[in-house]
């Protein structure tokens, strides 16, 4: 493999991914790299584009979270433009944003992750899938497909269709909601509430199965960011950051997310086309942190509605520090959908909600805007500068699972030495290191047709560089 | 010259059909509910046979002609759809997404592109030639409208239109073949133009997302170019 060319920028995030481990002459596992192969160019492409196309163009970069892109996308637009959009968009937006989370967390915990929950991580590969699950699990799978739908569905009533959405704009929303349908969204509310709870019921019995694993699965202490409301709980839409260290203290309580670039730096690694954002005050790598699900309801004070509080409260009572194994990330995922999908009744309720107004106009009057929302996988960061006609002259994005990379790295790496011993690679083990990355839920999964598992490449190294043995699949 | 005079027949796709001398075989063909796909045309504009999508077979002729710039004639028998002229239509097609940067997935226009419909209209699934990617401007000078000479076919609707209908003349053509450009003034930036009313119109009848408004990306906004032949009848019912 070549290590010698460092492209910059690098934009990425779905994709294919590899794993190489590293093995002394003892066999023991001493380096792991988690490798994404594929550059996506977003970054350079966009460059002399109008800034208001931004919000369509980089919505591509993601068919599974496009309504994240187009949320912190037009936030960037927004202040561009230098307005404050009409209360009625935001709250639209954040019922978006939210929608998106749903089906989003339906999507990695159902489709992609549930088969290793019921199925055991040693189940036969050609049984850990949504279609296995089907069967061997009906009514289990029928609550994952209708929660996907469930936050699909909202998306595609309040915006026009469910993939690449293009409802979202600088200044606002494209149109208002009509009270037709508000009904029809609240009327879905509580089957989705249901299913969520029905699901962390059994989780919560399934989960006693996995001690080992959440010993091993990058259980370690990293620092967490996510965004705050002004109260201190989750929020998805606005706010600042908070950043907390792996025993629970605050070390940065409201960052401004427009000033990122000053406390989050992004390292390159020669292996994998995805950065390596860290927290500037404790450098490269000590500043890794980890953000999305976990990080969110690790950090915030509590999510602010009834029963996803309630359910809050029970997880992080398990721990009196932050929960630190990301096998965590799977109850967060869950906790989140039953408050996203609260929020959402609650937002709706509001009869500003159906308010006319909901487009700001303007004209560029800033030459550089900052975007930033929670995706479902975390702190989505869009930044844009522009020249005095609005031509987009320079972007970066910092995507969730990019905050990630490192941890990802990490965890992998332990996995891999508690369980690879020797030459021998069981697929099971190749089941957990996989099932490491995937409880970050990586945008990376998205591209690819494969149900419930990444297109995986391990490659067991000698200390020599040579490969030992290379185990593939997808 | 008495009325019939006037009036020639000819055969469409086999069907007799009677028009004015003065009409060409695109008109007569649409007054009969003959579907010749165009992109150019514009009903209110004049014609410049610039697209080449109208091409029919004329009996007699050894080449295809223009629907749009051909009059009717008598006995004349034209052909509007055949194997060979479908070919043809789609290889022109085919050229018109090559020739530029058409990514209908990301464009304002994308749901009220002309362009975008007649790919569809004649079951264009995939482009043979290889796309030239040009590397063209996007000029977001003028406070309201942009162009966007990736998404421009080059139809010369804008030009008309300002020339024919608002009398500005503030868009031209510029260079030659593939490498024409779209030009508002002698080249000036387009917020700068002296001569641009801002009316807009241009941007009404722009086919595809070369011309739009400002911020309207994404937000699928057609566009309107109906008004084109009321205002025509408008101005000439004001001539002296």
């Amino acid at each position: 493999m070549s290590r010698t060319i460092v492209i910059d920028p690098v934009t990425r995030l779905e994709g294919h991914g590899k794993i190489t481990l590293k093995l002394d002459d003892a066999g023991i596992v001493q380096d792991a790299m988690f490798h994404v192969t594929q550059l996506r160019g977003f970054e350079k492409f966009c460059e002399g584009r109008p800034f208001y196309e931004m919000p369509n163009i980089t919505a591509r970069i993601c068919g599974i979270c496009p309504v994240s892109h187009l949320v912190a996308s037009s936030k960037a637009c927004d202040a561009i433009l230098a307005v404050q959009i009409p209360p009625v968009a935001a709250n639209l937006r954040k019922v978006l944003n939210l929608a998106q989370l749903v089906q989003s967390h339906a999507l990695s915990f159902f489709y992609l992750s549930s088969p290793d929950l019921l199925l055991g991580m040693d189940a036969p590969p050609e049984e850990r899938s949504i279609l296995h699950l089907a069967h061997s699990h009906p009514s289990i799978a029928a609550d994952g497909v209708a929660l996907r739908q469930f936050g699909q569905r909202i998306i595609e009533i309040m915006a026009g269709k469910r993939i690449h959405p293009g409802w979202t704009i600088p200044g606002g929303v494209n149109e208002p909601l009509s009270a037709e349908k508000r009904d029809r969204i609240l009327g879905m509310i509580p089957l989705a509430v249901a299913a969520i709870q029905r699901t962390l019921g059994w989780f919560r019995k399934e989960i006693e199965k996995f001690s080992a694993e959440i010993e091993v699965f990058a259980n370690f202490p990293t620092l967490f960011m996510g965004l705050i409301d002004d109260r201190g709980l989750a929020e998805y839409y606005n706010g600042a950051l908070r950043v907390i260290d792996s025993e629970g203290n605050i070390i940065a309580g409201e960052l401004d997310p427009a000033h990122y670039a000053s406390f989050l730096g992004e390292e390159v690694e020669p292996f994998t086309y995805m950065k390596f954002p860290y927290y500037k005050p404790l450098g490269y790598p000590g500043g890794a942190y980890r953000v999305g699900p976990l990080a969110r309801l690790n950090l915030a004070g509590r999510c602010d509605t009834p029963l996803a509080d309630a359910e809050w409260r029970e997880f992080r009572a398990t721990s009196a520090r932050p929960l630190l194994s990301s096998f965590h990330y799977h109850q967060a995922r869950l906790i989140e959908m039953l408050h996203a999908t609260e929020k959402i009744e609650a937002l709706l309720a509001d009869k500003g909600i159906l308010d006319k107004h909901v487009r700001a106009i303007a004209s560029v009057n800033n030459s550089e805007g900052v975007g930033v929302a929670e995706a479902p996988r975390g702190t989505l960061i869009h930044h844009y500068k522009v020249d005095e006609n609005g031509l987009i002259r320079w972007v970066n994005l910092v995507i969730a699972t990019g905050h990630n990379n490192a941890a990802m790295n990490r965890g992998i790496l332990q996995a891999a030495r508690h369980y690879v011993q020797g030459e021998h690679i069981a697929e099971g083990m190749l089941n957990r290191v996989e099932a490491v990355v995937r409880t970050f839920d990586p945008c990376l999964s998205c591209s690819t047709h494969a149900m419930g598992q990444m297109p995986l490449t391990v490659e067991l190294r000698a200390p020599d560089g040579s490969l030992v043995r290379e185990v593939r699949r997808g | 010259m008495s009325a019939e005079a006037n009036i020639r027949t000819l055969t469409i796709d086999g069907a007799d059909i009677s028009a004015r001398a003065d009409q060409t075989i695109l008109e007569a063909a649409r007054e009969h509910n003959i579907a010749i796909p165009t992109l150019c045309h514009l009903e209110g504009l004049s014609e410049v046979g610039a697209c080449r999508l109208c091409l029919v077979e004329v009996k007699g002729a050894r080449r295809l002609l223009p629907a749009c710039v051909t009059r009717v004639e008598e006995g004349m028998e034209v052909t509007t759809h055949s194997a060979k002229i479908d070919r043809y239509r789609q290889m022109i097609l085919e050229l018109f997404f090559a020739e530029r940067n058409h990514v209908c997935s990301v464009c304002v226009a994308n749901g009220n592109c002309e362009l975008q419909n007649l790919a569809l209209e004649l079951g264009m699934t995939h482009v043979e030639i290889p796309y030239q990617y040009p590397q063209l401007p996007v000029d977001a000078s003028h406070p309201r409208f942009t162009v966007d000479h990736n998404r421009c076919v080059l139809c010369t609707r804008c030009v008309r239109v300002c020339s024919e209908i608002e009398g500005a003349n503030t868009w031209g053509v510029m260079g030659r073949g593939a490498q024409s450009l779209v030009i508002t003034d002698l080249k000036e930036p387009w917020g700068e133009s002296e001569t641009c009313t801002s009316c807009g119109k241009c941007v009404q009848v722009c086919p595809t997302g070369a011309l739009f408004e400002k911020g309207r990306a994404g937000t699928r906004t057609a566009k309107h170019p109906e008004f084109l032949p009321y205002l025509r009848i408008m101005r000439e019912g004001d001539q002296p």
